[in-house]
């Protein structure tokens, strides 16, 4: 998809401004991460096992070549194919020419991060392949030309009247033209109209959570059994996969399935976890007669022992964006491209550009919540600086604010100085309306004070005013 | 294409600053593959025989399962009677295994049973699984021949029979059981581990069951 990280700014206005996505994203604050919570308090062993899962990361990332290898040479001794991509541009080749072998008309997709990365979807209908999303919160922004605004939850920015309507506009030509307005029958009406689609489609296109070098699996996490499908009921079935989302054994794979689901939904497991190796056996009734890995980098083997190697531990639970202000007050799509939120603002400017991306790790308060929850510890905030700090070396940063860090720093490393005029200031801010210790209103802090109230000083002075007298007392 | 894969292997290694692991660095690699180490362990995976039995149920329940505990020779009673408790049709698409040949299914007089692979328009689906995962209440599904991956997912209605002598721990304790039956390099074509009906949280992230997969799952655990 094509990026508009650089209209974040616009982008948050806009979001701001729209009443359904503040809807939903007021119940997203108090959903998922009251469930994490739970879920984590119910498993004693939860901080132990998110050591466990860093370290396992860690260990595949510094033999990445290896454990690739491995996986490889397990797929194609069970009747497997592994493709290797570099770019995105080699992924959409290989998947697009795989589709064309079996004379594809139909795609069966389950929700794939990587698919949007690489843009897949508008590859394949170029060409006369319809991708048809079998998620229901990607089946959902597919019928409205829109993309995910959330890693594990696409359609979390959408009320169930906007599903409603869409459904109505969408489905009426199969013959269901009353507008729904519960829940169950909304998800009622998306099964029967998909489960046709599976039937018949030709390929099956899933992600994939793991890949377990040991077994030559690929390991998928989800609840609606969609993925299941894709992979089962098609002739061919795809995987698409970043290479970091190898890991070496079935045991680290159980040390991760423990932190994923609990971070993402605070499940005790997902519904459906399911290890895939292989097309179909002799003798099996069901299942692919092809099975196909195709492998993609797309830059990431150029992430590896840099600062940010850290962000290539990342599983995709959603964690850092269901416990991150800025998400919870814009929602997913203001990020402008496919991963939002804090490991969105540190993976973009990676993949798409700092100059593309730059605002993104700036839209952070550095609270530290993202990496308070991350289930692999990924040092989000001190990430976001590390690209703050490109930015900067690179005089990416706007003209005003570098003049005004440029001043602080002038200011802060003359002490007399910077006593004179924070002591100024303190005294000219009490000559406007303090209420309450706050104030309404500020000249030249508008664009604060229109949305909220600003802080104001203590009486007494200031901070060093203060730490003076005080240190003269008994 | 063999030069797309150098390509991304030698990136992997000019990053890493090294080039192909050999000596100490692949033996350390290779060996724990071969014995792969354990995570920390889970106390609730770690119970006594009837305590992992009473887990099993006691999270599957927690997630939406129903849960009947019966002896061998009430498993076609309880399955026929869960139907007509249920207002479900008594036909039924029925896993070709073993397991569930060694039931007297020729004593429910109206079960009507298909044996075979799942259909798009099927009801009911009967399979056994490879094992329960206490843990966390979840169900094991190896495919193959006796059991095809599609009767876990295209019915509405999922009986699953599994035996108490089958439910084990925590997910290592499967992985064991798998290359035990299967050999350590060789998995089932599909593992499906299930946990509860299908569902999804896609529409204003409220749980409804029935996305995809089966809206409504029931465990008939065998007592031996």
């Amino acid at each position: 998809m094509q990026s508009t990280a650089h209209a974040f700014k616009d982008n948050v206005g806009t979001a701001l401004a729209d009443p359904n996505l503040q809807d939903s994203l007021a119940k997203l604050k108090v959903g998922f991460s009251e469930r994490r919570r739970q879920a984590a308090e119910r498993l004693p062993e939860f901080e132990a096992l998110r050591d466990r899962a860093r370290d396992i990361k860690n260990h595949t990332l510094a033999n990445l070549d290896f454990y690739l290898e491995e996986f490889e040479r397990k797929v194609l001794a069970l009747g497997g194919h592994v493709h290797w991509a570099p770019t995105a541009a080699d992924a959409r080749r290989i998947i697009a020419d795989l589709c064309r072998s079996v004379g594809a008309k139909t795609v069966a997709k389950s929700k794939s991060m990587v698919a949007e990365e690489i843009a897949l979807n508008e590859h394949l209908e170029a060409l006369g392949i319809a991708p048809i999303e079998t998620d229901l919160g990607e089946y959902i922004i597919q019928l409205r030309h829109e993309p995910p605004s959330h890693i594990i939850a696409p359609a979390v920015h959408l009320t169930k009247d906007q599903v409603a309507d869409t459904f109505l506009e969408h489905h009426r030509k199969l013959g269901f033209d009353k507008r729904l307005t519960e829940r169950n029958d909304l998800v009622a009406e998306a099964r029967y109209v998909l489960r046709q689609k599976f039937l018949d489609a030709d390929v099956g296109l899933t992600g994939a959570n793991f890949l377990v070098a040991e077994t030559g699996s690929s390991m998928l996490v989800t609840n609606e059994g969609n993925a299941d499908l894709s992979n089962t009921l098609p002739k061919m079935h795809i995987v698409l996969a970043s290479i970091e989302k190898v890991i070496p054994t079935l045991e680290d794979a159980a040390v991760l399935l423990r932190v994923l689901a609990r971070s993402a939904t605070g499940q005790e497991s997902s519904a459906y976890t399911t290890l895939n190796t292989g097309p179909k056996r002799p003798g099996d009734l069901d299942g692919p007669e092809q099975y196909h890995v195709v492998l993609l980098d797309n830059g990431r083997s150029g992430v590896l022992g840099t600062e940010m190697q850290d962000i290539l531990r990342c599983i995709r639970c959603g964690a850092c964006m269901n416990h991150c202000p800025v998400y919870g007050a814009v929602g997913g799509h203001a990020y402008g491209w496919v991963y939002p939120g804090p490991m969105g603002a540190v993976l973009t400017p990676q993949l798409v550009g700092v100059e593309e991306a730059s605002n993104l790790p700036n839209a952070s308060t550095f609270c530290g919540r993202c990496e308070s929850v991350c289930p692999v510890r990924i040092p989000l905030p001190k990430l976001m600086r590390h690209w703050r700090e490109r930015e900067f070396e690179r005089h990416l940063t706007p003209k005003a604010v570098r003049q005004g860090l440029a001043l602080w720093s002038f200011v802060a490393r003359r002490p007399g100085l910077y006593r004179g005029l924070t002591t100024i200031a303190n005294r000219v801010l009490s000559l406007f309306g303090r209420v309450e210790g706050r104030y309404h209103s500020l000249p030249l802090a508008g664009g604060w004070t229109r949305f909220r109230d600003f802080p104001a000083p203590p009486p007494g002075g200031t901070f060093h005013a203060q730490w003076k007298a005080g240190r003269k007392r008994p | 294409m063999s030069a797309d894969r150098s390509q991304i292997l030698n990136g992997i290694r000019r990053s890493l600053q090294r080039g192909e692991l050999a000596g100490d660095g692949l033996k350390d690699v290779q060996s724990r593959l071969a014995q792969p180490p354990r995570g920390p362990t889970v106390a609730r995976a770690q119970l006594a025989p009837a305590d992992k039995v009473a887990l099993f149920c006691q999270w599957a329940e927690f997630n939406n399962a129903s849960v009947a505990r019966v002896s061998a020779a009430d498993v076609p009673g309880e399955v026929t009677g869960f139907l007509a408790r249920n207002n479900l049709p008594a036909n039924v698409a029925m896993a070709p295994s073993p397991l569930l040949e060694g039931y007297d299914w020729a004593s429910q007089k109206m079960l009507s049973i298909r044996r075979g692979r799942g259909e798009g328009d099927d009801q009911v689906s009967i399979t056994g699984a490879f094992a329960g995962i206490a843990e966390t209440g979840t169900l094991v599904m190896a495919s193959g021949p006796d059991h095809p991956v599609s009767l876990n997912l295209l019915p509405d209605t999922h009986v699953v029979v599994l035996r108490e002598a089958d439910i084990v721990g925590g997910y290592e304790d499967v992985w064991g059981r798998l290359r035990e039956r299967y050999g350590k390099d060789r998995m089932p074509r599909t593992v499906n581990t299930i946990t509860g009906p299908s569902r999804t949280g896609d529409i204003e992230q409220t749980i409804e069951l029935g996305a995809h997969g089966p809206r409504r799952m029931h465990i008939l655990v065998v007592r031996e």
